[in-house]
């Protein structure tokens, strides 16, 4: 792919990903507001900075809250990303270049960047999904940064509710997925496996466990 | 502190990991038909998974709160067909208020 095509591609993500991007800011500062009493000002924000992915973090501040060891939270925050390698394997068909190019391109996997650049039948806009995650990435350690400073200010940051933006918006993105019988299907089976393993299974198990709806794929039809 | 820097730094490194493994091992060459119909229906096996999780779930025990309020809200934002960031705010808003209510 040529550069000037590549920028043409990354700016119309870049513009998806302002709605992203403050989402991403405001967990952010729910995050920011949490992680400071367990881990002082500048950890929370270099996590936010070097770890770059939510639930992870959110898990693994959480084992650390309650006592746990690193190797604990190290486990539980690794079990929420393992979701990473279906969505990782689901671009690979849709990247070119070297093996370390595709690492570093890799690096750019966000949930929702990942599913708004989804232009059905497995194919991935990566240079839009990489755009959107421009703008999520800054928005989020900007975040954290905020939550950290800011956090007696804010109080709870469950009293405003922003435990409930993100299901909103994988909701949001989740009726766009919606195309047809099998993919509503899919989403179905892929509830039905997370309710049920969520009372058995370690954080981060049942969702990982629901991308096996999407072996739906594999009945004839 | 000890403790959460080595959390920070072998979770960095664990994320850049799995985040990569995907596109090293399998990108730059198509995948089979079959494959890439599995892939096609990830997005919403995934998302449907998470919604489930980030509104019921806490730690390993299910639970009906305040977000179950906030996802209604946002379900209606969503069939008023309004913009992603409305239906953001409707599900905190929803969310804060019950909270503030109950």
């Amino acid at each position: 792919m040529r550069k000037r095509d590549l920028a043409a591609r990354v700016g119309p993500g870049a513009r998806a990903g302002l709605p992203l991007g403050a989402a991403g800011l405001l967990l952010g500062v729910s995050f920011g507001v949490v992680a400071e009493p367990v881990m002082g000002h500048v950890a929370p924000v270099v996590m936010s900075a070097v770890v770059f992915a939510g639930a992870a973090q959110f898990a693994a501040t959480a084992v650390l809250a309650d006592g746990g060891s690193a190797a604990a939270a190290i486990v539980a925050g690794i079990l929420l990303n393992l979701r990473f390698v279906p969505m990782g394997i689901s671009i690979a068909p849709s990247l070119r270049g070297r093996a370390a190019a595709r690492a570093v391109v890799g690096q750019g996997l966000v949930d929702a960047s990942w599913a708004i650049a989804h232009r059905g039948g497995g194919r991935y806009d990566v240079p839009y999904m990489l755009g959107a995650t421009l703008m999520q990435y800054p928005a989020w350690v900007a975040g954290t940064a905020i939550g950290v400073l800011a956090g007696d200010v804010i109080g709870n940051p469950d009293d405003l509710g922003l435990d409930a933006v993100f299901p909103a918006f994988f909701l949001a993105l989740l009726v766009n997925e919606l195309r047809d019988g099998i993919s509503v299907g899919a989403a179905l089976i892929g509830a039905a496996l997370a309710l049920v393993l969520i009372p058995v299974a370690p954080p981060g198990v049942p969702v990982l466990a629901a991308c096996a709806g999407a072996a739906l794929g594999l009945v004839r039809r | 502190m000890t403790e959460v820097w080595i959390t920070i730094a072998a979770l960095a490194a664990a994320t850049a990991a799995i985040k990569a493994s995907g596109p090293v091992v399998f990108g730059g060459r198509a995948l089979p038909a079959p494959a890439l119909r599995v892939i096609s229906l990830l997005a919403a096996a995934l998302l449907s998974a998470l919604v489930v999780t980030q509104t019921v779930a806490e730690d390993q025990d299910l639970v009906l709160d305040a977000r179950v309020a906030g996802l209604a809200a946002a379900a209606g934002a969503l069939a008023l067909r309004r913009s992603l960031v409305v239906t953001m705010v409707s599900a905190a808003a929803a969310t804060a208020l019950v909270r503030a209510l109950t």
